[in-house]
Order: C-alpha cells, then sequence, then structure tokens
C-alpha cells in the first residue's frame, strides 16, 4: 500500500469516523448538561432576543477594544475568510465532499484557490508571530502550539500540492490528506471546537446578562 | 550462437534501411537520455550484435502486452526488435506447440545460461493450480526460468506489479515477478499495455551497451517513467485555468478541457504517453477524450474508480460516518444523563444531612 493508498483510504476514514463520532459526543454531551431556565422575572422584555443577537453582535470587538484588538481582529478575520473559501471553494475538495453527501457546487478558478491559499497561510503566520512576541496578552499553552501546528500543516501541504510545487504530486497530496485527517480527529477533543462552540457560549452569555438587565 | 547472421544482416534482409536504422537508434538514444552521439556507436553495435537468446514467459496475462508490441505500427522498426533478438520461447508466437515448444525453452536455458534474457507478461498465481503451461505451474517455471537468467524484464503491470490479476479479491492469489525472483536484475516496464518504445528501448540498450537502464523507485527505467503524465498533457492549461469537462459530452469536453473531475490519474501517473504517444506519435488516451487510468502504477486497479477524481477518498460510502456520529450522540447523552444524575443524587444527599 503506497502512501497515497493509505491517506485516500483508511486514514481519511478513520479520521472523518472519529470527527463524526467525537463532533456528536460533545456537543450532545454539552448540551444536555444545560441549565435549566431563569425562573427569575427577566429585566428585559425583549431580553431573549437581545441575548440571541450577541452571536452576531459579539463577532466583531466592543468599541473600547478596537484599537488593542485591531491586529488580532483584523488578520483573524483574514485567516477565517480565506480558510473557509478554500476549503469550500476548490475543485478537489468540492469532489471530496460531493463524493461523501452529494452535493456540489461552482468551483473558484484555481487561481484564487492558490492566492486564498497563501493567504490563509500568511495571516496564520501572522497571527502566531504576534503570539510570540507577546506572551503576556495570550498566555499560551502547549495545545495553542500544537493546535497551530495542525492547522498550518493541511495549509502548507494542500497549497504544495494544489499549485504543483515540491516533491511529486502523489506524495504531496498523500500528506495534505494525512495532515486534513490529523486535523479532523483532533478537532472534537480540541479549541477547534470553538468552530461549533461559539455559537452556543455567546448565545448563553448574551441570554444570561440580558436576562438580569446588563445592556450588551 | 555462432552461426546465426548479424542483426545488421537481418535487417538489410528484411528491408530496414540504414537510414531508417540510424533513425530508430537515435530516437531510442534520445529517449534513454543517453548522449545524441551514441546513436551511431548503438547502430554500430546493434548490427553487429549477435542475437541474445530471450525467453518470453507469458502467465496470468491478457496478450495485450505482446499485441501492443507486434502490432505498434505495421511493420515498424520496433515489431522489427524481434529480430535483434533471438526469441527462443513465446507460447503465443511460437510455431512449435507441446513438448516442442517446452524442449526449446530448456535448451535456450541450457544453451545461453547465465547469458539469456527472461521477459515475462502475466502475474504469478501462488495457487499454482490456477495457471500452469503445459502441466508446469507458473511458479516453476519462473523459477526454473530466471535461474540462469542475466536479467528479468517485467512487460507490463501483471508481471511489474500484479495488474489486474492482483486486484481485489485477488482469487488466485497472484503476486509480481519481483516477489518470488529477488537475487536477478529486474526491469519493470508497466503499463496495460505498456508502450512498444519502451520495451524495445529497454532492450535496445542492454544490447548496446550491456547494461540495464537507470530504474526509479519503482524499477521503471527512469528514461519512460520518469515524467508525470499531468506535467505533460497538452490539456494542463485548462487545468491551471479551472476549466473541466463535467461529463464525457458537455461543452467542456468538446472543447478539450481537463479530465480530471471524470477522473483522469495523469496527476499521479508516470509514463511517456504524453509525450511519446501511440500508433505512431497519433495520439494518447487523454487526447482521445478519456482520462488516464494510471495502467503503469502498481495497484491502479483498486485506487478507487476509473471514473472518481483522484481526490476523492477511497473508503466507500459515508455510511460509517453516520453511524459514528449517531453512536457519538448516543455516548455523550449517557454521560450527560449519567452527570446529571450524580449531581441530583449528591444534592439529595446534602439535603439529607442538614
Amino acid at each position: 500500500m503506497s502512501l497515497l493508498e493509505f491517506a485516500r483510504g483508511p486514514a481519511i476514514h478513520a479520521a472523518l469516523i472519529i470527527m463524526a463520532a467525537g463532533i456528536a459526543l460533545r456537543l450532545i454531551g454539552v448540551l444536555v448538561l444545560t441549565r435549566g431556565a431563569d425562573l427569575s422575572r427577566p429585566r428585559d422584555a425583549f431580553g431573549n432576543f437581545k441575548g440571541y443577537r450577541t452571536v452576531f453582535s459579539r463577532a466583531w470587538p466592543s468599541g473600547e477594544f478596537t484599537t488593542t484588538t485591531r491586529y488580532q481582529t483584523v488578520v483573524a478575520y483574514l485567516f477565517h475568510i480565506a480558510t473557509l473559501l478554500v476549503v469550500l471553494g476548490i475543485v478537489p475538495h468540492i469532489e471530496f465532499i460531493t463524493s461523501l453527501t452529494g452535493l456540489s457546487w461552482p468551483a473558484l478558478p484555481n487561481f484564487l484557490g492558490v492566492a486564498l491559499g497563501t493567504l490563509a497561510l500568511a495571516s496564520l503566520l501572522a497571527l502566531i508571530g504576534r503570539r510570540l512576541a507577546k506572551p503576556a496578552v495570550y498566555n499560551s499553552t502547549l495545545g495553542d502550539y500544537v493546535t497551530w501546528v495542525i492547522v498550518a500543516l493541511p495549509l502548507l501541504t494542500g497549497l504544495m500540492a494544489f499549485a504543483h510545487v515540491g516533491p511529486r504530486y502523489e506524495t504531496m497530496l498523500a500528506l495534505h490528506i494525512l495532515s486534513s485527517a490529523l486535523l479532523f480527529a483532533y478537532m472534537p477533543f480540541s479549541k477547534l471546537m470553538h468552530a461549533f462552540w461559539f455559537i452556543f457560549s455567546r448565545a448563553q452569555s448574551g441570554l444570561a446578562y440580558a436576562h438580569k438587565g446588563v445592556r450588551i | 550462437m555462432p552461426n546465426e547472421p548479424t542483426l545488421g544482416g537481418l535487417l538489410r534482409s528484411q528491408g530496414v534501411s540504414r537510414r531508417a536504422f540510424l533513425k530508430f537508434c537515435s530516437t531510442t538514444a534520445s529517449l534513454m537520455a543517453l548522449p545524441a552521439g551514441i546513436a551511431p556507436a548503438m547502430a554500430e553495435a546493434l548490427s553487429s550484435a549477435r542475437r541474445p537468446s530471450v525467453i518470453w514467459l507469458s502467465f496470468q496475462e491478457c496478450t495485450g502486452c505482446t499485441e501492443a508490441l507486434t502490432r505498434s505500427s505495421a511493420p515498424s522498426i520496433e515489431s522489427l526488435m524481434f529480430n535483434f533478438i533471438s526469441l527462443d520461447y513465446h507460447h503465443t508466437l511460437q510455431a512449435a506447440s507441446g513438448d516442442a515448444a517446452e524442449h526449446a525453452r530448456e535448451q535456450a536455458q541450457h544453451d545461453n545460461a547465465g547469458k539469456y534474457l527472461v521477459l515475462v507478461d502475466g502475474s504469478i498465481p501462488l495457487d499454482e493450480h490456477c495457471s500452469t503451461v503445459a502441466g508446469i505451474s507458473n511458479l516453476a517455471m519462473l523459477k526454473e526460468a530466471c535461474a540462469h537468467a542475466a536479467a528479468v524484464i517485467n512487460i507490463g503491470t501483471c508481471s511489474a506489479y500484479g495488474g489486474i490479476p492482483m486486484a481485489k479479491p485477488n482469487p488466485t492469489r497472484a503476486v509480481a515477478v519481483g516477489d518470488i525472483i529477488k537475487d536477478k536484475p529486474i526491469v519493470n516496464v508497466p503499463g496495460c499495455p505498456p508502450m512498444p518504445l519502451a520495451i524495445t528501448g529497454v532492450i535496445a540498450q542492454y544490447l548496446t551497451l550491456g547494461r540495464l537502464p537507470e530504474l526509479d523507485h519503482l524499477g521503471r527505467p527512469v528514461a519512460f517513467f520518469g515524467e508525470n503524465i499531468h506535467d505533460r498533457c497538452y490539456r494542463r492549461p485548462f487545468y491551471d485555468r479551472g476549466e473541466f469537462a463535467e461529463t464525457f459530452d458537455d461543452e467542456g469536453a468538446r472543447k478539450g478541457w481537463c479530465l480530471y473531475k471524470l477522473g483522469c490519474k495523469a496527476p499521479i501517473a508516470y509514463n511517456a504517453c504524453a509525450h511519446i504517444k501511440w500508433n505512431n506519435g497519433v495520439s494518447f488516451p487523454i487526447q482521445s477524450g478519456h482520462g488516464c487510468i494510471g495502467c503503469s502504477e502498481p495497484r491502479f486497479w483498486d485506487m478507487g474508480g476509473i471514473y472518481d477524481s483522484v481526490a476523492k477518498g477511497n473508503f466507500g460510502d459515508g455510511a460509517k460516518l453516520g453511524a459514528a456520529a449517531m453512536a457519538g450522540a448516543a455516548v455523550g447523552a449517557g454521560a450527560a444523563v449519567l452527570a446529571r444524575r450524580k449531581k441530583t443524587r449528591v444534592a439529595e444527599e446534602m439535603h439529607g444531612s442538614e
């Protein structure tokens, strides 16, 4: 079995199984534990609406933090948008998703795929650079660096495979699939679960504050 | 074979001009990445060489490899390659049959011990009864024929890597020649079928330089299998632009766009198809509108569907993922319920103790 056969076969299959089971386990496991409703009289008649609005309003820092968080906010937005577009927009990824779900959509031109992949990788480097430069701000743990590496590897290998640079294509494709498999398997059990948690945690905070009449 | 005529004499008797012969030698030399000045020397060496004995063994195969060589064009210098060698044994082509044929093989092995070449097409079943010739199992015949061979050249993917007979579920327990023969130099010339010029190129280099060509990590001559088909494909600009045929009869297919989404395996296939082409340089599969199936690669038959693109996973459908999600949800819910019960019990105990 070649590296590519292993990557396209058992490796990515096992990783997807772990990810599917892991996400379901963590989502259900946590959501079933949610507290019951707060029975006190709400201080704000529109509390629920304002609470759910927090899911979106917290997507941007409050005005008083704009200056101090500008770098982090802009670069993180660049990273997330570029990564999302690459993950969902280039032909090989759509082919893979189609083979699993039957869904398909028009792809981005390849040159945009390369440009967005480069942008995602560059923004990730910019983020780790700041994290390393300002340890007191980020208070990083080992897990933060491990997560950064696990996110960066599929971007790097994917960009090299897609742009046909570096080692032979089948080797780069295999490394890309293997690094993606690592990301998939790691995702549910790491801080990368924020891809799901951000909705619930923001809504929970928003509801709790709104119920108490806190201005949010 | 001291009484054998030289190759040059044979070719002249076949009506092959010196000019045509030199052209073949130049082409072969350039394809094999040999120095340009070697062509006349190659022609000289080939024309004055005595014909080496070749034993061609056909095992679990479809005869397509022999067909590719003998019908490469009519008549081609490649097919005349059979005149460069003394083909002492070949089931399909030889006139003799039965005991006489087997006797010819044994005679050739005996007379040319240590000097003859063994060419193999077809895989070898470890379940020996699955394929026999004259009552001799393929495995036994291969071991016997290779015992005193100078080198082994595997013609086609079946002998090189097991090929289609070895595809899942491999009912005959087929293996490649290299899985059995470990003590002889082996050159793999894979393909389904292999390119005729690759077969003759390897033989021509062996005859003229007395050595086998440089091989890649899969035992293939780098000169013919060192290039990625995708890199040499004339449709590559469409890939780079993201212009793909979606079906075999859409506008993209008619315009000759990239066949990546229709399962073309060119990005992971190494062969000379895209630049040497077939039928005297007329065309090759991608040029005629069908994606490459990667036939020169090991286990190409089991690397996903022919019409599935290389980006797709090769693990069947997503049924197990759905089952995994449900199992994960059940475990998560169970864990949460247990945690709630524990919380309630702890609270009751605290109330009870108050």
